[in-house]
């Protein structure tokens, strides 16, 4: 019926408008309305209901009975509710120690080999290091070759071992190589993994082990339904990893995903990708998601109006 | 399994010998349905369907709710053009049969060439492929490395050369070589830039120049673990390319891939293969009531 959720809202506040306070009764449709635009924008089932019930409570508080634009209210209270939980400052990856280690981890084709490289580059370019890239991934077909050509994309070397199928020992080995050769960040590429694959989350499990690193980079793909928040749990219960990178945000993706895995594991959503393009990466801004889940692109406008 | 005893147990305790379908069940219903990225659109359809079937008919078994529910959601997926596709034939007088495989980035497109070119050759069909991804980081060497595993030939250019003429390359050998199947690999690209969906266009109509109604088929790739962003990716393909099939990857994990019921229902595309796996084996025909029964297990 509408495109999105500001042109839905706005007509359920047209009937809220003659009325001036937000009641059970006259909240009941406008609810309905923004569960329906989280669940076409990806957010999980559950967290669709809880998220509605938490801002119907807000809704219904005192201070709220006595607005006089409960429409405008209405949009504040779930705009910040969203952005709330999506974590308000931006949070920076761990660089302290030398090296600082970095783990990435994720679902096939999510974006982890491009991530790499991006990272590599923003932390040689914007945070003058000095990184290294392991080719960890020794399953899919020129993975290895993919990091070469990315490594040399961005001018930073990538440490191999072609026919070892080992990823434990290769990573290993890297983190030694990096302390002989001064280099003060690792960052190590991973094959994609699925969550019900035992071996595979064994293997990464044990590469966690032995490398010891300081920050473990879930990466997921922005356009992922349903079962991030399955992914998103079983990974982080795997590997209690520390961040996430949410990558092809350049689509045209609601992505709600962000909002279920958020809230799932608790854990920061420290990057975005943006691009195919070694410097497409952004840090993470959870008001500007919370409109992109909403599809509200002017809700400002809306606010004022309403 | 235990979990699709229990969502039916749970449906069918709320309907049996009742002439309306209570609120009970059709929370149910929408909890298993969206929870498999059927989409809140679908979803209403599928429920609105039972409830019209269940105040006609009382329904007394859970057998008679599975078999409804059943035909109601396969209602929804497309018919493919071929029936017979297990045996992996080719239409008539189509040689060669060129299909073209387009979808966004890291979906399983390369993977699933390699997996097509394997079921084709498997079946004594002469098969070549070509390297049209001229963009991505060691795409080529990529398909490369499938064309040896599979054993079929590859047509390729350097990295960044024209992926228009690459594919007019490959067509154009394997019509000198008496080849049966040409597939060819596209690179990644999100539906909304509009350049790239150009250069798909583009790609397709130089092949036409060697054989006028190629490409024959040409297969969307859709990974199982997306979610509603499915529906304009199907949309802006089709719109750009004419997409005839759709492929289902990543159905090995925990995702369900019930967005493809409302995209094929709205574009009338139909689901023809699925991948399960990340091995040249893991390519399956698409079973309409396998898929089905597997968003209820
Ligand atoms: N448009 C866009 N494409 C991206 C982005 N990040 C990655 N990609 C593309 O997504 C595809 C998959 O990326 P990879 O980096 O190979 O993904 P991966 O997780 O390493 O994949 P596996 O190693 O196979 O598990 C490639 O085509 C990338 O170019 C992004 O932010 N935007
Ligand atoms: N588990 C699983 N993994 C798959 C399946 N199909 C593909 N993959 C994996 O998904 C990742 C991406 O596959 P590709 O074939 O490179 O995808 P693509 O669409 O060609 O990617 P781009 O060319 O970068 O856009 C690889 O790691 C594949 O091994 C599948 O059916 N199941
Ligand atoms: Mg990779
Ligand atoms: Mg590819």
């Amino acid at each position: 019926m509408f495109d999105n959720l500001s042109e839905r809202l706005e007509s359920s506040f047209k009937l809220l408008k003659g009325q001036g306070r937000i009641t059970e009764v006259n909240i009941a449709e406008t609810l309905k309305d923004v569960r329906r635009a989280l669940l076409d924008a990806d957010v999980n089932f559950k967290i669709a209901k809880e998220f509605t019930k938490d801002v119907k409570e807000k809704a219904l508080g005192a201070n709220v009975l006595n607005a006089v634009k409960p429409g405008q209210l209405m949009v504040k209270i779930v705009r910040d509710e969203l952005a709330q939980l999506m974590g308000g400052t931006a949070e920076e990856i761990d660089l302290k120690r030398q090296p600082a280690v970095i783990l990435m981890a994720g679902l096939q084709g999510s974006g982890k080999t491009t991530f790499s490289g991006k990272l590599a580059g923003f932390l040689k370019n914007k945070k003058s290091k000095n990184p290294l890239l392991v080719a960890g991934d020794v399953y899919r077909p020129a993975a290895i070759d993919q990091l070469k050509v990315v490594g040399e994309q961005i001018g930073a070397p990538v440490y191999t071992e072609e026919g070892n199928k080992n990823p434990v020992k290769i990573a290993k080995a890297a983190i030694k190589e990096a302390k002989t050769k001064g280099h003060d960040v690792v960052i190590v590429d991973t094959a994609g993994r699925l969550a019900v694959d035992e071996d595979m989350m064994k293997e990464i499990s044990a590469i966690k082990d032995a490398i010891n690193p300081h920050e473990i980079l879930f990466v997921v793909d922005s356009m992922t339904g349903q079962d991030a928040v399955n992914t998103a749990k079983e990974f982080n219960d795997r590997l209690d990893f520390n961040g996430v990178i949410l990558t092809k945000l350049d689509g045209d993706t609601r992505g709600g995903a962000a909002l279920s895995i958020r809230k799932v594991v608790d854990k920061p959503i420290k990057f975005v990708g943006t691009g195919e393009k070694l410097d497409a990466l952004d840090v993470f801004h959870p008001d500007r998601m919370a409109d992109r889940i909403l599809g509200m692109g002017d809700v400002v406008s809306l606010v004022e109006r309403a | 399994s235990k979990t699709k005893q229990s969502v039916f147990q749970k449906l069918s305790r709320a309907v049996v010998g009742k002439s309306k379908v209570d609120d009970d069940v059709l929370d149910q219903l929408e909890e298993v349905l969206i929870t498999s990225d059927v989409g809140v659109n679908t979803t209403l359809k599928i429920i609105e369907r039972i409830e019209k079937r269940v105040s006609k008919d009382k329904y007394t078994s859970t057998t008679e709710l599975n078999q409804i529910l059943r035909e109601e959601i396969t209602g929804l997926l497309t018919e493919t053009e071929h029936k017979d596709q297990n045996t992996w034939e080719l239409p008539e007088g189509k040689k060669p049969y060129v299909i073209m495989i387009v979808g966004v980035n890291g979906v399983g497109k390369t993977t699933t060439i390699g997996k097509l070119a394997h079921k084709y050759k498997e079946n004594g069909k002469k098969v070549i492929i070509g390297a049209a991804d001229t963009f991505r980081a060691a795409a080529i060497d990529q398909l490369e490395i499938w064309s040896q595993r599979v054993d079929v030939p590859l047509i390729k250019q350097k990295m960044g050369s024209d992926p228009a003429s690459v594919a007019y390359d490959t067509v154009a050998s394997a019509q000198k070589q008496d080849t049966d199947v040409v597939i060819i690999d596209t690179a990644g690209r999100l539906h909304n830039k509009v350049n790239l969906m150009n250069e798909l266009s583009k790609i397709k109509r130089v092949m036409q120049k060697v054989i006028p109604d190629a490409p024959h088929e040409i297969l969307l790739i859709l990974d199982g673990s997306t979610g509603q962003n499915a529906f304009e990716q199907a949309k802006q393909f089709t719109k750009a390319t004419e997409i005839t099939a759709m492929a289902i990857t990543k159905l090995d994990g925990t995702a369900k891939g019930g967005v493809v019921i409302g995209v094929s229902d709205q574009l009338q595309v139909p689901v023809k293969y699925i991948g399960i796996g990340e091995k040249v084996e893991d390519l399956q025909i698409f079973n309409k009531t396998e898929f089905v029964d597997s968003l209820f297990s």
